[in-house]
């Protein structure tokens, strides 16, 4: 066993470069969250300044971010997958209309007539049906491309048309509401967040677990053999993680639930409220978790799984992929049905928040939800892709949204915004793989 | 060299047996029928075109044959791709190498019969340490492991390639043109290799143009013109010209069968 000597000892790097090195940091990623920062600072000096209030990097705010990102955020993940293997899927916006469509009239029309109204089972058969929908449709779109030979831009273009379509007929264009109210939680709302205690019992989860993943790939690479991240490093690293973890429980922690939503819950639990007000905190929301745990859970898929694997494989050289024995057809079948599961999942979310199923309900998702793999790094060439990229170009974008929503931007600058931000993060993209070469 | 009448008795390796593929009408391979036994190295020869490619794609279950059959060590074999090519033991180097650009080493060796662990996961770390243990063997100058093949040079891709091939016990090894985008020193590094993995008794099948490598490396030639057999030869019982008059001419020596 030999230790081959290791970057941080060697010559002729300047600091910081050496810092990048050691901690193995992706300096892509690191752009990211710089411009993401950027963003963020920018917005709340230009509302500090201009209009005299910086309401950008507020818990209240933050916390409506991670609400509002979670939807493009959770589909992004699938759309990774879809770019990565060299296809693309126009369709998942109509995709989550009809499935919407679909779970409002489960909830709505059929169920409570069965079960009785607020029944504890409503929700659970709801989102079961939203999900094996999305499946279903997802896998059918996958089987067209893969068995039947049609290009996924042609195939998802039809059913961007088709399930809007269907969307429409299946309740006449009418809006379908109230959703049960169990379900309508998972789209976040005061009461659709897990509170301050619940929100330190997943901190300390999230910490455990960054510890343990640390540790244990260490012991790993040392019962290999294999050169080791130099000890600061690796402790600088678990740091800045658990750091970040904890100041994003700080924050959702510092927003409290509005007066009125006090007031009816305190009436509700024969409290009496003190003169100065009752800080209940909202906490981490649902769907931002449900978000976290699908990033968490392809993150893995993706590095540690034959599936992720021959995902990249297939986006790398399919010819190659194909003579290694792997069934890249019904891999793409399956990667479809991913996208069409998860799409699924995120309707749930989206008709969840607005607790009503529309006729609009994600009208336009599929670009953003393609703008956000593609900001956070995907390539359209295919091979390359990060689910965590997705993630933070779904922020990056909805950053952008909120904060000019905020400053008080009307819609046709955010689009003009979001365009520019989509093309210059691609050619930034392409200068900076060309530099890498 | 062994005798190569020693090696062509028992029972073949691979028969393929009247083997004809045909694409929209242009018949690739014609009734081309061509046997290979453990131990030994049997070239395939001809003009681009020629078929032997074709020929050596239904082996390697990339194409499926309109008609004609494949046995294995006597038994006939359904190949009718690249995953029941594997379940035979037969392994090939594609001109094209067939590799991933965008994953490393380990992971092209082991693509599509990954080591995992514990609950499924891939373990990463000791398809590592395999790789650098038959790198070690095959090109022990190869340091690259935790970059992407694309950023490798033609040989170090090469070496990748090769060591996915041999690592999975191979019985049946396929070769196209295994050195053609190779050095001097690499391309000898190869002829070793073939030498060795004959000692191991794997059956070879090598697709080379270059006349001089052919007869160096191998026991028999077949060589193919227009999708059909022109002849197989024992190698050293015909000199180059004979080789060079039956791949461009189509004329077969008195030696040839």
């Amino acid at each position: 066993m030999t230790q081959t000597p290791h970057a941080s000892t060697d010559p002729g790097l300047g600091p910081v470069a050496r810092f990048l090195k050691a901690t193995e940091i992706d300096t892509r990623m690191l752009g990211m969250v710089g411009a993401l920062l950027a963003i963020w600072v920018g917005f709340h000096l230009y509302g500090a300044l201009v209009n005299g209030n910086g309401a950008f990097l507020t818990p209240r705010n933050l916390w409506n971010l991670s609400v509002q990102t979670a939807s493009v955020g959770i589909m992004a993940c699938g759309m990774v997958l879809i770019i990565i293997t060299r296809h693309i899927d126009l369709s998942v916006g109509s995709v989550l209309g009809f499935t919407a469509m679909i779970m409002g009239i489960v909830q709505v029309w059929i169920l409570p007539q069965s079960l009785g109204l607020g029944h504890p089972l409503i929700w659970v058969v709801t989102c079961l049906v939203g999900m094996v929908v999305g499946t279903v449709i997802g896998a059918f779109h996958g089987w067209l491309v893969a068995y039947r030979g049609i290009p996924a831009f042609i195939v998802t273009l039809g059913g961007l048309l088709i399930w809007r379509g269907a969307a429409y007929l299946l309740a006449g264009g009418e809006t379908i509401s109230p959703v049960d109210s169990t379900f309508a939680l998972l789209g976040g709302g005061p009461l659709g967040a897990v509170g301050a205690m619940g929100s330190w019992i997943v901190c300390a989860i999230a910490v455990a677990a960054i510890l343990w993943m640390n540790l244990s790939s260490r012991k790993a690479r040392r019962a290999h053999g294999f050169p080791l991240r130099p000890l600061w490093a690796e402790v600088t690293m678990t740091a800045l993680t658990c750091g970040l973890v904890i100041g994003a429980t700080l924050v959702v922690n510092a927003y409290p639930w509005p007066k009125g939503i006090v007031t009816q819950y305190a009436a509700a639990n024969n409290l009496t409220v003190p003169p100065e007000g009752l800080f209940i905190s909202h906490g981490f929301a649902i769907p931002l978790l449900i978000m976290v745990a699908v990033a968490i859970g392809m993150t893995v898929m993706m590095g540690r799984t034959r599936f992720g694997r021959y995902v990249y494989a297939i986006g790398g050289n399919p010819d190659a992929a194909e003579l290694s024995g792997i069934n890249t057809r019904m891999m793409t079948v399956k990667i479809f049905a991913l996208m069409g599961f998860l799409t699924g999942l995120s309707a749930i979310v989206a008709s969840a928040r607005q607790t009503s199923a529309t006729i609009s309900l994600g009208q336009l998702d599929e670009l953003y939800v393609i703008a956000a793999a593609v900001i956070g790094g995907t390539s359209l060439a295919g091979g390359v892709g990060k689910i965590y990229g997705a993630i933070l170009g779904a922020l990056v974008m909805q950053s952008l949204k909120s904060g000019m929503v905020l400053i008080g931007f009307d819609a046709a600058i955010q689009n003009i915004v979001v365009g520019i931000v989509l093309v210059l993060a691609v050619y930034v993209d392409i200068l900076y793989r060309k530099r890498a070469k | 060299m062994s005798n190569p009448h020693s090696a062509t008795s028992g029972t073949p390796l691979v028969e393929l047996r009247d083997i004809s593929i045909a694409f929209g009408g242009i018949k690739a391979v014609d009734h081309v029928s061509v046997d290979l036994h453990p131990g030994e190295v049997v070239g395939l020869l001809g003009h681009n075109g020629a078929g032997k490619s074709t020929l050596i794609k239904c082996l390697s279950g990339a194409y499926k044959a309109d008609s004609g059959e494949i046995l294995i060590n006597g038994e006939k074999a359904e190949i009718s791709n690249p995953r029941d090519a594997r379940h035979y033991n037969i392994e090939t180097i594609y001109q094209t190498l067939a590799l991933a650009d965008n994953l490393d080493a380990a992971s092209n060796l082991f693509l599509g019969r990954e080591l995992v662990g514990p609950g499924g996961f891939l373990d990463d770390a000791a398809m590592e340490a395999e790789t650098r243990k038959i790198m070690g063997r095959l090109n022990p100058n190869f340091r690259k492991f935790n970059v992407p093949v694309s950023a490798l040079s033609g040989g170090q891709r090469q070496s990748v390639a090769i060591a996915r091939a041999v690592y999975f016990n191979a019985k049946i090894l396929i070769m196209d043109e295994p050195t053609a985008a190779l050095g001097p020193h690499e391309t000898q590094m190869v002829a070793e290799l073939i030498q060795e993995l004959k000692k191991q008794g794997l059956g070879i099948f090598l697709i080379e143009h270059d006349i001089h490598a052919v007869m160096e490396l191998c026991d028999r030639a077949v060589v193919m013109k227009n999708g059909q057999r022109v002849g197989t030869v024992n190698v050293n019982e015909v000199t180059d010209d004979d080789i060079l008059g039956m791949i461009i001419m189509g004329k077969k020596p008195p030696q040839a069968y």
